[in-house]
């Protein structure tokens, strides 16, 4: 039976992925389990992805549904390295949805289009009884061209190498939380959502030794760099003063009872690259606006193997293991 | 704009330079005295402990095992078993603290129960079960009144509205434990050595400090109330290693921010006022003696019981099953450590949950695992 629990992008999602859908669908493409499907199109090579959109309230502080469901599947496309060239948008709208509230986020979705030049070039509209679905879920779909530089891939990464995060974390899944009317809360957190194709160039044109990239979504910080130590043989290191996390993220998170490092972000992405390169790819992600607040905040390690661990402010040490349970339904 | 985490305003409670003062003065200490075995009994703290990597800190003398903490692991089998049954009823729905919900009965969860169809709503306090019931009146609403000395006052305070608003489709089933009645009991127990308590932060903050004397004196403990960060913790820690160097069983507030010595008297008036102490089953260790409330004979009307018949509620009884193999009494006792439990982490997970602790997060099995398990840096 599925459970809420098995759509949170966590331990029970994975299960849930290799036990059904790569069962099913294997294949080399999918068997690799990114962000996007790497492919060739003729003498092209491509990247290929999709995501679906449920997030409720469907308006949200930072943005709304219409805005995430391009940046989603923007970003996983860009922190594969590639530049997209197309979009599609699957609509599932529920009957008696205000044609003011699809306009809405059609409007928004492109305004992000618009701003990073790639365009929706196909679609599909469903609507369904009142009841079978919440207001409007969106599948968006991308695909984007491979080009050199491209991030080396996870299998370069080695100890010694850097963790970079963007900017502050959990801004996306807390902003969310506080917008819900039942909690009523009153707070000026803004959700991160926003594309970060800009900041993934200018840190690959740099010149940099990009192993890796990666948008921490659904399961957080912790839950993303779990799913590049699970299995690796390295382990990584990161120092919970580095983090960047902003004062009122972190309260109301505490009030929640939410830990920061398993909520999702929607702008922002994980890099990790050569040591010799780390100022230079903080300068170069700087001096874009999608990642000026760029910090390095750890360090690939050897032991022990296949684990991520945190090292907290104050000097001890705890492991960070994927997310389990849904701490937080329909976040995106 | 600034993102730094130590803006916090709990930075100061997480001072590295004053961290490694206090853990230097532990060292010293401890250094040279008799093994020291200290046991928090509330499930912040056995989170925090591992959150900070507290438990690395501390020299090999000093050990920390976990108590009985966390309300919602010790919730027994038979009460999930009642609170699936009520679902059976017509147009009735359950409201809940969200982290009843992986809580294992005897064969389902409020979890897959919900994942079937079953109506449970998630709330972060008592009182939201108001609205619920307000927007809803041809639905009947549960709200599954448990936990410690923390929230068994919310409960009270929702009772209080429903009978001064005449709500009539909302009802309590209560669970709520005691923590005081659950000390003296692990405390008296033969096979447990403690050497020194951990007394809980936000419990204290209802109950004060002096609750906790006679306990002390009578076993020759000390406690320190504490708070839940590494400052609190560790200043706490030092204070119970120099009690027990000096013979001294006292009981010691470092939590004065937040606990009196006399706790919130009109939280503890409103309990007196709604309910009765009753002996009460604990899943894991049993039953403890006026360790449960219930609901005072005069107010039955609210009990959420009385909407089963009560040879439903005794055919529920009989059917409760434990699972067997789990050593989660002993892991409330602290006499075994979660690792040593033949179910953990195989049978028994976070998405599985089999035995008490590892239910919540804020369960010894749970914390061990999320932040311990196959490496043995954390644990000691």
């Amino acid at each position: 039976m599925i459970l809420l629990a098995h759509g949170a992008g966590g331990r029970m999602t994975g299960r849930l992925v290799r036990e059904i859908f790569l069962r099913h669908f294997s294949n080399e493409a999918l068997a690799r389990l990114e962000d996007a499907a790497c492919l060739s199109a003729g003498a092209a090579r491509i990247a290929f992805t999709t995501d679906s959109f449920v997030v409720t309230p469907i308006v949200f502080p930072g943005g709304d549904l219409g805005k995430l469901s391009i940046c989603g599947t923007v970003n996983d496309l860009a922190v594969m390295g590639a530049r997209p060239i197309a979009l599609s948008a699957g609509f599932v709208i529920e009957e008696g949805l205000p044609m003011a509230t699809l306009d809405r986020i059609a409007a928004s979705m492109q305004a992000v289009c618009a701003e990073i030049g790639v365009p929706v070039v196909t679609g599909d509209t469903k609507v369904v009884e009142r009841g079978s679905c919440d207001q409007v879920f969106i599948n968006t779909a991308g695909v984007g061209l491979l080009e050199e530089p491209l991030p080396q891939g996870a299998a370069a990464v080695r100890p010694g190498d850097r963790v970079i995060v963007s900017g502050g974390i959990a801004d996306h899944g807390i902003a969310v939380m506080a917008a819900r009317n039942d909690l009523r809360f009153e707070t000026t957190i803004e959700s991160d959502c926003a594309p970060v194709l800009s900041a993934t160039r200018a840190l690959l044109e740099s010149g940099a030794a990009v192993r890796w990239m990666r948008d921490p979504t659904r399961g957080g910080i912790a839950t993303t760099l779990c799913e590049l130590t699970s299995g690796a043989p390295f382990a990584i290191e990161i120092a919970e003063e580095r983090i960047p996390l902003r004062p009122a993220v972190l309260a109301l998170a505490e009030i929640l009872g939410l830990d920061t490092l398993y909520v999702p972000s929607e702008g922002r992405f994980l890099a990790v690259v050569d040591a010799a390169d780390v100022d230079r790819a903080l300068a170069a992600l700087r001096a874009d606006p999608a990642g000026r607040e760029s910090v390095e905040i750890g360090e690939v390690i050897a032991d022990p193997p296949g684990r991520l661990l945190l090292r907290t402010r104050i000097g001890g040490h705890r492991i960070l293991d994927m997310l389990t349970g849904d701490q937080l339904p329909r976040i995106c | 704009m600034s993102v730094s985490s130590s803006d916090s305003p709990s930075a100061a409670f997480a001072d590295p330079a004053r961290c490694a003062a206090l853990r230097r003065e532990i060292e010293k200490t401890a250094s040279g005295g008799p093994p020291i075995t200290l046991m928090e009994v509330c499930g912040t703290h056995t989170t925090a402990l591992f959150r900070f990597g507290l438990r690395e800190m501390l020299p090999p003398e000093v050990r920390v095992i976990s108590g009985p903490g966390c309300p919602v692991c010790v919730t027994p089998t038979a009460y999930i078993d009642l609170a699936l049954r009520l679902l059976d009823e017509p147009r009735l729905a359950l409201v809940t603290f969200g982290d009843m919900m992986r809580v294992p009965g005897s064969r389902s969860s409020l979890e897959r129960r919900r994942a079937r169809g079953g109506r449970v709503e998630v709330v972060y306090s008592a009182l939201d079960a108001l609205a619920l019931a307000a927007a809803e009146p041809q639905t009947r609403f549960v709200f599954l009144a448990v936990g410690f000395e923390t929230t068994a006052p919310g409960s009270a305070l929702l009772l209080r509205a429903i009978a001064e608003r005449r709500i009539a489709n909302l009802y309590l089933l209560v669970a709520h434990k005691l923590v005081p009645p659950a000390l003296e009991a692990l405390l008296g127990r033969p096979d447990l050595r403690v050497d020194g308590l951990i007394l809980p932060g936000h419990v204290s903050v209802i109950l004060g400090t002096e609750v906790y004397r006679p306990i002390a004196e009578r076993h020759g403990v000390p406690g320190v109330v504490c708070g839940f960060e590494p400052v609190d913790l560790l200043s706490g820690i030092l204070e119970l290693v120099r009690m027990r160097r000096d013979g001294t069983a006292a009981i010691v507030n470092r939590y004065g921010r937040a606990v009196t010595p006399q706790g919130n008297r009109l939280a503890r008036a409103s309990l007196s006022e709604w309910f009765l102490e009753e002996d009460a089953e604990w899943r894991g260790l049993g039953p403890i003696p006026g360790s449960g409330l219930r609901l005072r004979p005069e107010f039955s009307s609210y009990d959420g019981l009385g909407l089963l018949p009560p040879s439903e509620i005794r055919k529920v009884e009989e059917a409760v099953r434990d699972h067997e193999g789990c050593r989660c009494g002993d892991v409330l006792c602290g006499t075994v450590a979660p690792p040593e439990c033949p179910l953990f982490g195989e049978v028994c997970t976070p998405e599985n949950p089999i035995g008490a602790c590892m239910v919540s997060t804020e369960g010894t099995c749970a914390a061990y695992f999320k932040y311990a398990r196959g490496w043995s840096g954390g644990v000691r």
